[in-house]
């Protein structure tokens, strides 16, 4: 039997190959789906004026429990419309509450989800979002629909959305419900999946919102929005430097979702026989998933030079696999892959690793169960070991982290930091701009080498108690490295301050999580993305197929 | 009303914008959370402590001995780190006493924390009263939660034994009523209801 290794952090948790990653399988918009769609989705009030201004309440239910989404959609000008952070009213804004909510619920969400930072939610309250309509493809579709004829197709797909989303917050942020709250109940069981139920509801929302407007503009002639036009619409949502803390700030977390890949990859290499009908369903989703890199429109020259080394890839593996000789070969997806690492670019291997889950239900389903983590359980520090403990894990976790050298300029190049006005996180040039004396612990590798350095010239028999009375500037990252001694995938193996840092690759490692695709990148800071593309609509939901993100308009 | 999440970042931000390091911030933010969701004045007491260290910095205490006398005010929050960090050691002094500790309730969640790495119960005894906290799963006092918990002329705490409070006849009294519960077994019973054989010599 042929004995297969995780592979390694120190080249999996590299920023180049995290920002490499695609959706699969394991993507938290796709576990909602199959955990969701044997639940009822209804539409319990729709009371909107002519121009699609109003209320409207979704609710998805099973047995006794309920969820509910609460949209509120507004008149804004042009001029008040922005997917920036700064922003301060939105098309439209929601909210996820537990239950079936009260007039007076709605009344007092009325008065706060609007206002979205600035309100204030209840523990009621599970999710908050807002979206903005990307106005082009809004006004064309009303405009056809309320004429009698449905939108041009290569139009809207050159977006793929109606509207776009600039936040979604969860777990305990303005007075929502803390997390523990609610993470016990078995249909909650993957992380951020109250975010995923209030994205995949907000998309019916638009739809029904534009159906609405259409038909009260022209009650004779309008006709609704085609269903596999609809089916191909998403929801866009614009992704700024919030998200990269987030997984600097949850090492624990972060080790489960890449530890889950990692097993899974471990898990399909090992299969000794691999089944004709396995390699067809592999050959299936690669074609059918082709046309979504096709459709990936990016004016990022960053993103184009990643897609081209995509494509091209994907040539020279269409070759070699069509010269596989399947019949009889043990451990097929092993050898796949060895080709794979030796030959093909980073962007290329991660989403063909992507693409080797499909088959697989057997293996991936127990590891959705297993993505999220209880942080809490590692928060204190075992101070009773001693610095020679720390100064092995440090040796044997961050040996990539050791070798920089943080004299050099280049190498403390940004500080992170959180905005005073918006309370958001940002990254800034050290030398150029002030606030760095305000900087936020993501500086790991440089804090990792500086604790390194402290601890050789201490007696390593000295317990990390001891040593923590004179050094408490480092508490924080010592907590981190008792936590990567146990998870193995816990830590970026990279400087997040250095010169070369590219942020989007960190939102996009989080984002590939979710299930986003076609990453947008609008700077080195920002990106939209589409979430849901393809996905079944709230009536197809009963009998659909987890192949939905490959299916295209075109 | 704010969720524990808002609460412990806020006191975390708070109390590194005060001169704490990010660590002992991460700690204060844990230690709020616990006191607010014991249902104790968490963020009313790190405001106040906060405002009384605004312009002089708390010094540690660097070594914990099992009689700590101070002429300076002792920080709760060094107190309970160092206390946290050294607690395996520390409870085989059974009982330490400090004197002139700053906002004893702040110490609190620390002593609790501590309680679960060494799974006994720890007592914390104040000039007002008691707090008793067992494995940061319960945290049970007398005092008042009006009690603006300033400073503590002498904090005790005791480091508990995992042991009974009934007596053995008590426990025997309810063990006799629990076992009639049970069914007594008739020769029949004994050769039909459980799967082992008559003999075990085969």
């Amino acid at each position: 039997m042929l004995s297969i290794e995780l592979r390694n952090p120190e080249n999996v948790m590299k920023l180049s190959r995290l920002g490499s990653f695609h959706q699969s399988k394991l993507s938290f918009l796709r576990s909602f789906i199959r955990e969701f769609k044997n639940w009822e989705f209804n539409r319990d009030i729709f009371d909107l004026d002519k121009s699609g201004y109003g209320v409207a309440v979704y609710s998805v239910r099973k047995n006794k429990r309920v969820y509910s989404l609460i949209c509120f959609s507004q008149h804004i000008n042009d001029e008040e419309r922005s997917d920036r952070v700064i922003a301060t009213k939105w098309d439209a804004a929601f909210v996820l509450h537990d239950g079936v909510p009260t007039k007076k619920d709605i009344d007092r969400l009325k008065e706060n989800v609007p206002k979205q930072e600035i309100g204030r939610m209840s523990n009621k309250e599970l999710a908050l979002s807002r979206a903005n309509k990307s106005v082009r493809i809004f006004d064309h579709v009303v405009n056809s629909l309320s004429s009698g004829k449905q939108p041009d197709i290569n139009f809207i797909n050159k977006v793929g959305y109606l509207y776009r989303t600039t936040a979604v917050y969860g777990s305990g942020k303005f007075g929502l419900a803390d997390r523990f709250r609610i993470k016990d109940r078995e249909e909650i069981c993957g992380p951020f999946r109250l975010e995923m139920m209030l994205v995949y509801l907000v998309r019916q929302f638009t739809f029904d919102q534009i159906n609405h407007i259409s038909k009260m503009k022209n009650p004779n002639e309008f006709v609704n929005l085609d269903k596999k036009i609809a089916r191909n619409l998403g929801i866009g949502n614009s992704t700024g430097l919030g998200m990269a803390p987030f997984i600097v700030n949850h090492p624990t977390l972060l080790h489960q979702w890449i530890y889950n890949r990692e097993k899974a990859l471990k898990e399909i290499r090992s299969i000794e026989l691999v089944s004709k009908k396995e390699i067809e369903y592999f050959k299936l989703c690669l074609e059918k998933s082709k046309k979504n890199i096709d459709n990936w429109n990016t004016d990022s020259n960053y993103q184009n030079k990643k897609i081209n080394s995509l494509k091209n890839d994907l040539i020279k593996f269409k070759e070699y696999f069509s010269k596989l000789d399947f019949k009889n070969k043990k451990y097929l997806w092993n050898e796949i892959y060895l080709w794979i690492e030796k030959y093909l670019d980073e962007e290329c291997s991660e989403y063909l690793i992507s693409m080797m889950m499909e088959p697989y239900d057997k293996i991936i389903e127990p590891l959705v169960k297993n993505m999220s983590a209880d942080e809490e359980k590692y928060f204190n520090i075992p101070s009773s070991r001693k610095l020679l403990d720390l100064k092995k894990i440090i040796e044997n976790k961050y040996k990539l982290i050791l070798n920089i050298n943080f004299n050099n300029k280049k190498s403390n190049t940004y500080f992170w930091f959180i905005s005073k006005n918006k309370e958001e996180p940002r990254i800034a040039n050290r030398y150029d701009e002030y606030g760095s004396d305000l900087e936020q612990p993501l500086a790991i590798a440089r804090d990792i080498k500086k604790l390194y350095e402290k601890i050789l010239n201490e007696n390593l028999l000295k317990t990390v108690a001891d040593f923590l009375i004179y050094n408490d500037d480092l508490r924080h990252i010592v907590r981190r490295i008792f936590i990567s001694e146990k998870f193995q995938y816990s830590e970026i193996q990279d400087n997040t301050i250095g010169e070369s840092l590219i942020p989007i690759d960190m939102l996009r490692l989080k984002l590939s999580f979710f299930g986003a695709q076609k990453f947008d990148p609008r700077s080195d800071k920002w990106l939209r993305i589409c979430m849901y593309q393809g996905a079944p609509l709230v009536n197809e939901l009963k009998n659909s197929d987890d192949t939905w993100i490959y299916n295209s308009i075109n | 009303m704010m969720s524990f999440s808002e609460i412990e970042t806020v006191s975390k931000r708070a109390s590194k914008a005060i001169g704490y390091s990010w660590g002992i911030a991460e700690e204060i933010g844990k230690s709020v959370r616990i006191l607010e969701m014991f249902n104790l004045p968490g963020i009313s007491t790190l405001n106040q402590y906060l405002k009384k260290i605004k312009n002089k910095h708390p010094k540690k205490l660097k070594n914990i001995l099992k009689i700590n006398q101070s002429d300076e005010e002792l920080c709760p929050i060094y107190t309970g780190v160092s206390i946290l960090d050294n607690c395996n050691q520390l409870e085989d002094f059974n009982k330490i006493k400090f004197s002139n500790i700053n906002y004893p309730l702040l110490i609190i969640p620390f002593l609790s924390r501590s309680s679960e790495i060494i799974n006994k119960p720890i007592q914390a005894i104040l000039d007002e009263g008691k707090f008793i906290l067992n494995s940061n799963k319960t945290i049970l006092t007398n005092i008042e939660k009006s009690n603006n918990f300033k400073n503590t002329k002498e904090l005790i705490i005791e480091f508990g034994e995992n042991k009974n409070l009934f007596t053995d006849t008590e426990w025997k009294e309810l063990y006799k009523l629990s076992e009639d519960t049970f069914v007594p077994e008739t020769d029949s019973l004994k050769n039909s209801a459980a799967g082992a054989g008559l003999t075990d010599n085969d």
